[in-house]
């Protein structure tokens, strides 16, 4: 995402984790398995997206499994954020725990396919260069933030354990 | 000032965080009673990880390992995945390990791990299941695991609480799964909003704790963070009948809500009336009651999986199959959840059952629900699944149609050949 903007992917409601990495290829890596990612519904995806690119769904995206490779795919893929009019629960945590925006908007219906976005995380704004429009998300909470900038829990955690084993002069 | 009245959910939480009460949407940080992984997103994932931080897990007593996922271990991948879990919790330390006897959150509860109380974490979304004992139980992906595995802690956003009454008694073959697949009919995927469903009423008092399971287990199926039964008489019959680790006579008692305590919604239900229900491809939501189906052909049938094949799964079968055959040209498969229910179901008869009706029996293990292994449905396979979950491709090819239905009327479609009511087999 050299220039901050990423054009958009747009899914309805309840995109699941299976369609998001099919229980086929789950013992294989997520090199393996993020080829697989959405095809089953929209099957150009993996070899189309972009770095830089943006999910863009309406209610309940990644309902069903706890599998992390879920998001992992996503992101393997180079999409940078997700933005969703509502997100299952288990999702949305793994998605934040791998350093993956997930940003909940109500008004993501009014994003096309293919839209060019420019989605910032920290403000929870979201422009779109393709029709003029300003979207606002709800904001991440703060801790949750923190450990996006971090770039996901376990480098979030590494700094906390390197705080704890290196006291401050 | 007089403390607010708190749900069962707000009180486990609380004791867990040290706090005297918390409030719903609150976020706060918990310890962990309990960590349960198996073998997919457990040692496999969360081992590389520990490594890298150089960490050690927090406390091996507290965690339990059983695999589940990826047995039977078919191919090099598999039996790689399997092999980590196994040399892990050497390594680690973990004592309870369970290995090829079934499904977690099945055997989870046969060990004695669960009480009333507790707070506890699964590296599965299905982990809801341990609410079925009065404990705070829930998904988790690898990572955040990891973070618990490491802290011994998880934050949490304290719910609200959405009771779900069913008042009268269950009529005939109509079961747990058919008040899930109702309610999720009634409320959607998304219905839950990621809060706790405490399910309460006449007809849940009535049922025994293996279908209190099933309930607690589909509540993410309605996008609830977790399902729970506030514990009562046939709770504490079950704890001393697998020797609970940990459980107090105290438990049973302490463990209940405050009558009051506000809930976010309260949704009734009369189970008197409740007809058989099937959900229709592709999701769980898709629930109606069976006669919306009647005459839909099927090639298979199969029993499996944490939400149904129990004991008390196999039992609903066995009682409209008793005697009969299933359909020449049906597969029926049965892959019973765990190798005690197995061993209760052949010493009285229940398998012997399933097995003159026609019945193909599959490993205590995951199975095709999870379509992790080889046995899949194949491209335009129709099948009638006691499971959880039939969202496009999840059992096999993208193609293959899956009706989600009660043991009872799994049973009655595989005699029949095509989807029927089960009621119209019992003596």
């Amino acid at each position: 995402m050299s220039d901050g903007t990423g054009r958009a992917w747009v899914f309805g409601d309840n995109v699941d984790t299976d369609v998001l990495a099919p229980g086929q290829y789950m013992k294989l890596g997520i090199e393996e398995l993020a080829r697989h990612c959405l095809e089953s519904v929209e099957p150009g995806f993996a070899g189309e997206v972009r770095a830089g690119d943006v999910v863009v769904a309406r209610r309940n995206f990644g309902t069903g499994s706890s599998r992390e490779q879920a998001p992992e795919a996503l992101k393997h893929l180079g999409v940078a954020a997700l933005v969703a009019e509502s997100f299952a629960g288990l999702f949305y945590r793994n998605a934040i725990n791998l350093g993956l925006p997930a940003l909940v908007c109500a008004d993501a219906r009014r994003i096309r396919a293919g839209d060019r976005l420019r989605v910032d995380p920290e403000s929870g704004r979201i422009e779109n260069l393709t029709s003029g429009e300003s979207l606002v998300c709800e904001p991440i909470p703060g801790h949750l933030m923190q450990m996006v900038r971090d770039g996901g829990l376990v480098p979030h955690l590494e700094k906390r354990l390197r705080a704890r084993k290196e006291p401050a002069p | 000032m007089t403390a607010q009245a708190q749900t069962l959910a707000q009180k486990i939480i609380a004791r867990a965080a040290g706090r005297e009460s918390v409030a719903p949407g609150e976020i706060v940080t918990c310890r962990v009673d309990l960590a349960m992984m198996h073998d997919s997103g457990g040692p496999r994932r969360v081992k590389p990880m520990l490594e890298k931080l150089g960490a050690k897990v927090w406390d091996p007593d507290k965690i339990v390992v059983i695999t589940d996922h990826y047995l039977p271990a078919n191919d090099d991948e598999s039996r790689r995945i399997i092999h980590i879990a196994r040399e892990w919790v050497k390594e680690a330390g973990v004592t309870r390990f369970h290995d090829g006897v079934g499904i977690c959150h099945v055997v989870l509860p046969q060990k004695g791990y669960l009480h009333p109380g507790m707070f506890a974490v699964g590296g599965d979304s299905h982990s809801p299941t341990g609410g079925a004992f009065g404990a705070y139980m829930f998904g988790v992906g690898a990572t955040e695991m990891l973070g618990v595995l490491v802290t011994g802690e998880i934050w949490l956003k304290v719910p609200h609480t959405i009771l779900v009454e069913w008042s009268g008694k269950l009529g005939p073959a109509v079961s747990a799964k058919d008040m899930m697949l109702a309610l999720c009919g009634r409320l959607g995927l998304d219905g839950g909003q990621y809060q706790a469903i405490q399910y309460a009423g006449e007809a849940i008092s009535a049922l025994p704790m293996q279908e209190r399971m099933t309930l607690c287990n589909m509540a993410p199926e309605v996008g609830a963070q977790t399902g729970l039964v506030a514990p009562d008489q046939v709770t504490r019959a079950y704890l001393e009948s697998v020797e609970s680790v940990g459980a107090s006579e105290a438990d049973v008692e302490a463990w209940q809500g405050d009558p009051g305590a506000p809930l976010l919604a309260h949704h009734q239900f009369d189970a008197s009336t409740l007809d058989p229900q099937v959900a229709a491809p592709h999701s769980p939501a898709n629930a109606a009651p069976v006669a919306r189906h009647a005459g839909t052909r099927i090639d298979t049938a199969y029993i499996g999986a944490c939400t149904g094949a129990k004991i008390e799964d196999l039992r609903m079968a066995a009682s409209v199959l008793k005697g009969r055959r299933v359909a020449e040209n049906v597969r029926f498969v049965v892959a019973p959840a765990s190798a005690h229910d197995q061993a209760i179901a052949a010493r009285e008869g229940t398998l012997q059952v399933l097995v003159d009706a026609g019945a193909e029996l599959l490993a205590n293990s995951c199975g095709i629900c999870a379509g992790y292994g080889d046995d899949r449905l194949g491209e335009n396979e129709v099948a009638i699944t006691s499971t959880a979950r039939n969202f496009k491709g999840r059992m096999g090819a993208a193609s293959s149609q899956v009706y989600l239905a009660s043991p009872y009327t799994v049973a009655a479609a595989a005699i029949a050949g095509k989807i029927c009511d089960p009621r119209e087999f019992l003596e």
